[in-house]
């Protein structure tokens, strides 16, 4: 123990007054009894404080009043006590003398009496002084004086109790100001022991109390170490410094002095309840296994208030999730319990796909058991739920509710990031309201519409470019763009209401609305399209024969797999016109040609059809069918003409599966790594042609082309499956999802009976969520604030700062202290905080740093 | 026998010319009867000193000319960008002809129909079943002509003088006739009777010339970069103010004129006394007639002047107004004003509206509605009335889906000259759909009219409505007022429902608020209270695009009102949410779900992935049930559950 040692040189370092009467008799080692319990037992001496007051008439007698001669008399060896010596019949210290009654309780706890000393005229008594301005406060350990103190820094029951615990624990409290004393204390602390490091704006505040009443109880457990220097707890890496922070640096569990010990700041405001809360937790077990039903384990968590968190894992995946686990027990760490749930051995019914579980801190709370994709979303929900109470201050916003300054939106995030590089707009004709009118006239026309300060745009505008710069060159259509923000009236005159949207300007044509997909590979497929007229004419047979071969238009057919080729006599001018008509209303998404001839009848008797007819072409695939088209409407030619592209077992990618999604059936899905199996592929097309799959929308999907398809994947089962995996997913009604068993071998007998089951309801299915799309976060309830008759807010701030000055003014005037407080001024504070607050802010947990020291 | 129109414009001034103009469009019977030979006679004579104080701001660094318009004072609203004021004087502040030179080119260039040198003397009401609003306004010119009007729109503007009446005020010069030549006012005392801009124009033309110049008024002079309204006294016009406090002479001075009286001496001086003195004075003499400095040597007035000015403002004529028309003046606030709706028509006469400077009573002291750039937009906003009224034609509005509610507005508070000018009076309203999946955009609706939207619109508010308004902080404007004090300005977000300056404010309600509500609205506010009201922070440069400080809040608020998620999201997104959710975002099933999805760029995915905005599905490992695997140290952390249980 290093008690011995600091007494020592205490003693050694202060001229102290020897009494009359020495008692020579053992000290008597006395057990302070706190208003905690603790599983820690300390002995600690107790410590005298002397006080030099006034006379001071009191209806309570708590605060006894002594003669010198009886207070010395009653001092006893390795007791401590705070003694205040007063003149008597000086004027009265009275507010002093009431803060100091309500702190005598307090210290009597900690071992400490409080007296009143009161000195007549003639009293020779060093302590009492000749000048009434000279009435000071003592405080004795025995009959030796540790330290004296100026009542007014003692001016409240908080800076009483502070300043005498400070005293008294100077050697275990180490109070710094540089980051290198941090380091020093730190690495001498790696393998042996943890630390305990507080800011605190002053020496005597409520926060420094609390933080002492902690030293004065974990003192032999960790090192504590203290600072009022708002530079230093910057360099540790705080931010929104306004209020006392507290860290727990891990660092017993560091072998390597060059690894930094691990820190946990402490959530809550630092408040003595919970500076022991706080302590409590990071004693417990990081991380603890269990086997049993997560309704009855109990853990110092559950008794401290904290919800408990339970990572399900199974022997399969044992370690990943037990190393998940650790990372999930850090970040919560202080905040909630992490346990590592083993579903194997448990006897509990534990839902079949759920991954972690919740469990709240209040008496039988029920276990929440979800499927969360991401070791985020349980940090965001243990805080977003609010699992364990905060706990309200009582001035100022509340600092640990959620930044409504994070831009969430992926689109809006993404784009602000990247709005400082410059892309190639000089491959797009920007145009004016003087310069539109002429531009689209003189030639084939593409303009985006678009606005500055749109993020959506702004995205797609990063697509056109890559476009113009694919097309440099080598293109007939000119890319242009205009701003609506600047020119608002031509985007008005020209029926944009709504941002952005690209429009097609050809000679003598109206114009034709893109209604694609928002990126480069489809509008460069709408472009290519465009070249040439939708139909376009077929003026023989023979150049017939070449464009279901491919061979006409050769480089348009790298952009649509089908083409459409309508067949018509000349006397079926109303068939003919219901063609171009559809042909026309999808220009740019489906290749389409019209032949009209008298020797129509030839290609209809080749193809084996009648006319009117259509023809698709798949010349990748060599493949031409035929369709009759009768009497069929305008708008039914269209559906036919808009589903020709589709397959019969298509690989569903990102760009592709709301096409398919418009049939409104179930996906019967098949997730593959890489290229599909050729078996596979005929087993599902042998049962397409039986006619046995009609319900069902078959398709595959590649997660080496859609990297996404391992996060629904993920979803779904909470791992990534051995592939291939075959999945029935019914959206439209229910949203259930069945997977085909890993265990049977996949053929049409076993596909097709599976499929019965699963629609019978004899296949146990994962249930898709339905929640609802809720705001992701609250707005500012500025209804609310504007009830509130207050103040305005930089009034508030200006009285904020005179009430640290004065705390700061009366800090500083305790002599031998190193407590200095430095406030910056309020300017630069005000303009640390607009940076902030105007900077999208990362989504990441704000105590997760990446700094390094 | 008499000519019938179906709309019948008083006065070819800016307001009936707006008014023209908007009718000639919508192809309706109109006609303009002008007392003058050319339109803007007004403008021909005043303001006498000829120099507009209108802005004319040629150059703002934008190009849209929607928000040009907000620092265009003086333009007409029409289709033809030749028509704009800039194009007829370089002046900021313009040369009156200038404005009569505009003005005829705009009734010529747009073919206007105004009948010249008609001076309607007399105004009846000539009651008639068959006529659209139960009967028609019988108009009486100087020569007798007789004509029938269906809907009389009144643009006379303030014509008549405000004139003083105490003991000696025949003396009293007056604004309209006094010399604008500061060569007639050397070595002089003046006084001047008026605290408003007509008054300091005076004052600031002859200041430099004469011997002093005192103002009287009965109220304090209000400066309209203190209240933020521009009809109080300019600061191209307040010199005096400047001389006045450096001691240099001039003054002003507060009174009601009705205790006064001017008092000639016998070397043609004017002496001010007070009306009591002069009637309780049996002498007729005038040199011995008691004067306040008799009493009161120190008496602030006890100089003689050389010369008073009246220089009070103009009122409206009410003279030619038959009283079946019921047309009057309101209170004793706005005795000038007639009493008129807030939505300009008049309280007496259905089918008869007040447009321009004579309908300022609804926004009085308050926002422009007594200038071009204000009642350019309310003469808009009747137009509109009277197309739904008269012709079934409803209030103009755009439909968007529910995605694009934060960048309507954004659009519109970043550009709309109408909510930035007569703020607080007209509004933009967004009606929502069922279900909040739609919404329908109407602009510039009167903000008193609300409980009556549906009415005078066409339009049905059903599913709820947000309100878009422009406010003034609501301690930040009167003459008192400080407005340079230190921390004046927000700049915080969450500050935002404090901002001072001119910011955008939604207010969101369930049901469309009734009259009740209207009429009981707490004191201050331009609505009832809402549901929920929505500040976007005041902005320096008037531009409310800021990613973070001002489109995020907002977006916020409306998920909020309609509890729903409004984000946007790249298409692979919505293909996860597609495949793994029973319901999508309204982005994604109003894009991505109808084959128009948003495509990422690879350098738009890094930045996503790194600020885990987006996930890097092509680096996800294999073996671990989380998308996120953190390696940390293995072992001695974890420790097994069986007796762990600790007492405090």
């Amino acid at each position: 123990m290093n008690q011995s040692t600091s007494g020592s040189s205490i003693t050694s370092g202060v001229r102290t007054q020897q009494v009359k009467k020495t008692d020579k008799s053992p000290g008597t080692r006395i057990q302070p009894q706190l208003t905690m319990s603790s599983g820690l037992r300390v002995f600690r001496a107790g410590v005298a404080l002397v006080l030099m007051c006034n006379f001071y008439t009191s209806t309570e007698d708590s605060l006894p009043e002594l003669s010198p001669q009886q207070y010395f008399s009653s001092l006893q060896p390795g007791k401590a006590s705070l003694a205040y010596f007063c003149q008597d019949g000086s004027l009265s210290n009275s507010l002093f003398l009431e803060e100091l009654k309500e702190a005598i309780r307090p210290l009597q706890d900690y071992g400490i009496s409080v007296a009143k000393v009161t000195c007549v005229k003639e009293e020779a008594s060093r302590y009492c002084g000749e000048e009434e301005s000279l009435m000071k406060a003592y405080l004795f350990r025995g009959s030796i004086l540790l330290r004296e103190f100026p009542t007014d820094i003692l001016f409240d029951v908080n800076a009483i109790i502070a300043h005498v615990l400070f005293a008294l624990l100077f050697n275990e409290v180490k109070y710094i100001t540089t980051l290198e004393d941090l380091h020093s204390i730190e690495n001498s602390l790696k393998g042996k022991s943890n630390m305990i490091f507080s800011y605190v704006e002053a020496i005597g505040t409520p926060e420094h109390r609390a933080v002492m009443e902690a030293a004065f109880v974990y003192g032999t457990s960790y090192q504590f170490a203290l600072t009022t220097e708002i530079a230093l707890l910057e360099d540790v890496g705080s931010e929104n410094i306004e209020h006392a922070h507290l860290y727990f640096f891990h660092c017993k569990v560091v072998s390597d002095v060059t690894e930094h010990c691990r820190r946990t700041l402490m959530g809550p405001p630092l408040a003595a309840v919970e500076v022991h809360k706080f302590v409590k937790t990071m004693e417990a077990p990081l991380l603890t296994e269990v086997a049993e039903d997560p309704q009855l384990v109990s853990t110092i968590h559950l008794q401290l208030g904290l919800p408990l968190v339970f990572i399900i894992s199974q022997r399969a995946t044992h370690e990943a999730d037990r190393r998940t686990a650790e990372w999930v027990a850090w970040q919560l760490l202080g905040k909630a319990g992490v346990l590592l749930l083993m579903r194997d051995s448990a006897d509990v019914n534990i839902p079949q796909h759920a991954n972690v579980a919740f469990r709240r801190a209040e008496k039988d709370a029920p276990v929440e058991f979800q499927v969360l994709n991401d070791v985020e979303l349980i940090i965001s929900h243990v805080k977003n739920n609010l699992y364990f109470e905060e706990i309200q201050e009582d001035e100022g916003e509340d600092m640990e509710g959620p930044d409504l300054a994070v831009e969430d939106d992926e689109v809006a995030g993404t784009v602000y990031r990247d709005r400082k590089r410059p892309l190639p707009l000089g491959l797009l004709v920007e145009l004016t309201e003087e310069t539109f009118n002429t531009t689209v006239m003189a030639s084939d026309t593409l303009v985006l519409f678009y606005a500055t300060w749109h993020a959506v745009s702004m995205a797609f505008l990063q697509s056109y470019t890559d476009v113009a710069v694919k097309l440099k060159g080598r293109s007939t259509i000119l890319l242009t763009r205009i701003n609506c923000a600047d020119w608002s009236d031509v985007c008005t005159k020209q029926n944009v209401t709504a941002f952005p949207m690209v429009k097609l300007y050809k000679e003598g044509e109206s114009p034709v609305s893109y209604a694609g997909m928002l990126g480069s590979k489809d509008l460069l497929t709408f472009i290519q399209l465009n070249k040439i007229s939708s139909p376009v004419n077929i003026a023989s047979i023979q150049e017939a024969e070449k464009y279901l071969r491919g061979e006409l238009y050769k480089d348009l057919f790298s952009f649509s797999s089908v083409s459409v080729l309508g067949l018509f006599t000349p006397a079926m001018t109303s068939a003919k016109e219901c063609f171009q008509k559809a042909g026309k209303q999808l220009r740019g998404s489906v290749l389409t040609g019209v032949y009209s001839e008298d020797d129509a009848w030839i290609l209809s008797n080749k193809y084996a059809t009648t006319l009117p007819a259509l023809l698709l072409a798949r010349p990748k695939e060599g493949r031409i069918e035929s369709v009759p088209l009768d009497t069929t409407p305008v708008q039914d030619m269209v559906q036919i003409l808009a589903n020709a592209p589709l397959e019969a077992f298509p690989e569903i990618t990102v760009e592709n599966l709301p096409t398919y999604l418009r049939f409104q059936r179930p996906l019967l899905i098949l997730f593959s790594d890489g290229s599909i199996n050729p078996q596979y592929r005929n087993i599902v097309l042998a049962l397409v042609r039986q006619k046995q799959l009609d319900l069902f929308t078959p398709c595959w999907l590649n997660l080496k082309n859609t990297p996404v398809g391992r996060g629904v994947l993920k979803a779904y089962f909470g791992r990534l499956p051995t592939l291939p995996q075959l999945l029935l997913v019914n959206l439209h009604s229910g949203g259930q999802v069945y997977a085909f068993p890993s265990s049977q071998p996949l053929t049409e007998q076993s596909l097709v009976l599976w499929l019965k089951n699963s629609q019978a309801g004899l296949e146990n299915p994962i249930i898709l969520s339905a929640q609802e799309w809720s705001p992701p976060l609250p707005a500012f309830d500025f209804l609310s604030m504007m009830d509130v008759p207050t103040s305005r807010a930089p009034t508030k701030k200006v009285l904020e700062c005179q009430k640290e000055a004065e705390v700061q003014e009366r800090a500083g005037q305790q002599p031998g202290d190193k407590s200095t407080t430095r406030r910056e001024p309020v300017e630069v504070l005000r303009i640390k905080h607009w940076n902030r607050s105007n900077r999208p802010k990362e989504s990441r947990e704000p105590f997760h740093h990446d700094k390094e020291l | 026998s008499r000519p019938h129109r179906d709309y019948c414009v008083l006065g070819a001034g800016p307001a009936g010319l707006q008014m023209a103009a908007l009718l000639h469009r919508a192809g309706r019977d109109y006609e303009v009867f002008e007392r003058e030979s050319a339109p803007g006679s007004f403008f021909t004579r005043y303001p006498r000193h000829r120099k507009l104080i209108s802005i004319n701001k040629r150059y703002t660094g934008k190009a849209n000319a929607e928000f040009n318009l907000r620092h265009d004072w003086n333009s007409l609203l029409s289709d033809d960008p030749h028509l704009l004021f800039r194009h007829y004087s370089q002046a900021y502040f313009p040369d009156a002809s200038d404005m009569v030179r505009y003005l005829g080119d705009f009734a010529q260039r747009l073919g206007l129909r105004v009948l010249y040198n008609t001076n309607i003397t007399h105004v009846t009401l000539d009651k008639d079943p068959q006529a659209w609003n139960g009967h028609y306004f019988i108009l009486r010119d100087q020569k007798g002509q007789v004509y029938q009007c269906s809907v009389l729109l009144v643009a006379t503007g303030l014509a008549v003088p405000k004139l003083v009446d105490f003991p000696g005020s025949e003396y009293v010069e007056g604004y309209e006739s006094v010399s604008v030549d500061p060569e007639d006012f050397v070595g002089q005392n003046v006084l001047i009777l008026g605290h408003g801009n007509s008054a300091f124009e005076t004052a600031e033309n002859i200041l430099g010339v004469t011997n002093f110049v005192h103002m009287l008024s009965r109220s304090r002079v209000r400066l309209s970069w203190a209240t933020h309204y521009v009809g109080d006294v300019r600061a191209i016009n307040n010199g005096l103010l400047d001389t006045y406090q450096l001691k240099s002479l001039d003054g002003l001075l507060e009174s009601d004129l009705e205790y006064l009286a001017l008092v000639k001496d016998s070397k043609g001086k004017f002496h001010i006394t007070l009306k009591f003195l002069l009637e309780n004075s049996s002498n007729q003499s005038a040199d011995s007639i008691p004067l306040p400095q008799d009493d009161n040597d120190n008496f602030a007035m006890r100089v003689a002047y050389d010369r008073v000015i009246r220089c009070l403002g103009w009122k409206f004529d009410f003279s030619i107004f038959n009283q079946s028309l019921r047309l009057s003046s309101g209170t004793e606030f706005s005795k000038k004003y007639p009493l008129i709706k807030a939505s300009y028509e008049s309280k007496g006469s259905r089918g008869l509206f007040i447009l321009g400077t004579a309908s300022h009573s609804v926004d009085y002291r308050k926002s422009a509605g007594g200038f071009i750039h204000g009642f350019r937009y309310t003469v808009r906003a009747v137009h509109r009335l009277l197309e739904h009224r008269h012709h079934g034609i409803t209030w103009p509005s755009t439909q968007y889906p529910i995605t694009q509610l934060t960048s309507s507005i954004i659009r519109r508070v970043n550009e709309a000259s109408g909510l930035y000018q007569m703020f607080s009076v007209l509004a933009d309203i967004i009606l929502l759909k069922e279900n909040a999946t739609a919404f329908e955009y109407l602009e510039e609706f009167p903000i008193q009219m609300l409980a009556q939207l549906e009415m005078l619109t066409g339009r049905t508010a059903r599913h709820g409505i947000f309100v878009i308004n422009m406010e003034y902080g609501k301690n930040f404007s009167g003459p008192e007022k400080d407005v340079f004090y230190y921390d004046r300005s927000v700049a915080h977000i969450e500050d935002a429902w404090m901002s001072n300056f001119l910011h955008p404010v939604i207010y969101y309600y369930r049901h469309l608020p009734t009259e009740q509500d209207m009429r009981f609205r707490p004191a201050q506010w331009p609505l009832p209270r809402p549901v929920a009201i929505h500040h976007i922070v005041e902005d320096f440069l008037t531009d409310w695009t800021a990613p973070v400080g001002h489109i995020l809040p907002l977006r916020r608020f409306l998920e909020n009102c309609l509890d729903t998620d409004l984000r946007s999201f790249y298409a692979e997104s919505c293909f996860l949410f597609t495949l793994t959710r029973q319901k999508l975002p309204p982005f994604c099933q109003q894009g991505y779900l109808r084959m128009q999805g948003l495509s990422s760029t690879k350098s738009l995915r890094q930045h996503g992935v790194e600020s885990r905005l987006l996930q890097d599905y092509t680096a996800m490992e294999n073996s671990s049930r989380w998308l996120d695997d953190h390696s940390s140290a293995p072992g001695p952390l974890t420790q097994f559950l069986d007796s762990n249980r600790e007492e405090l």
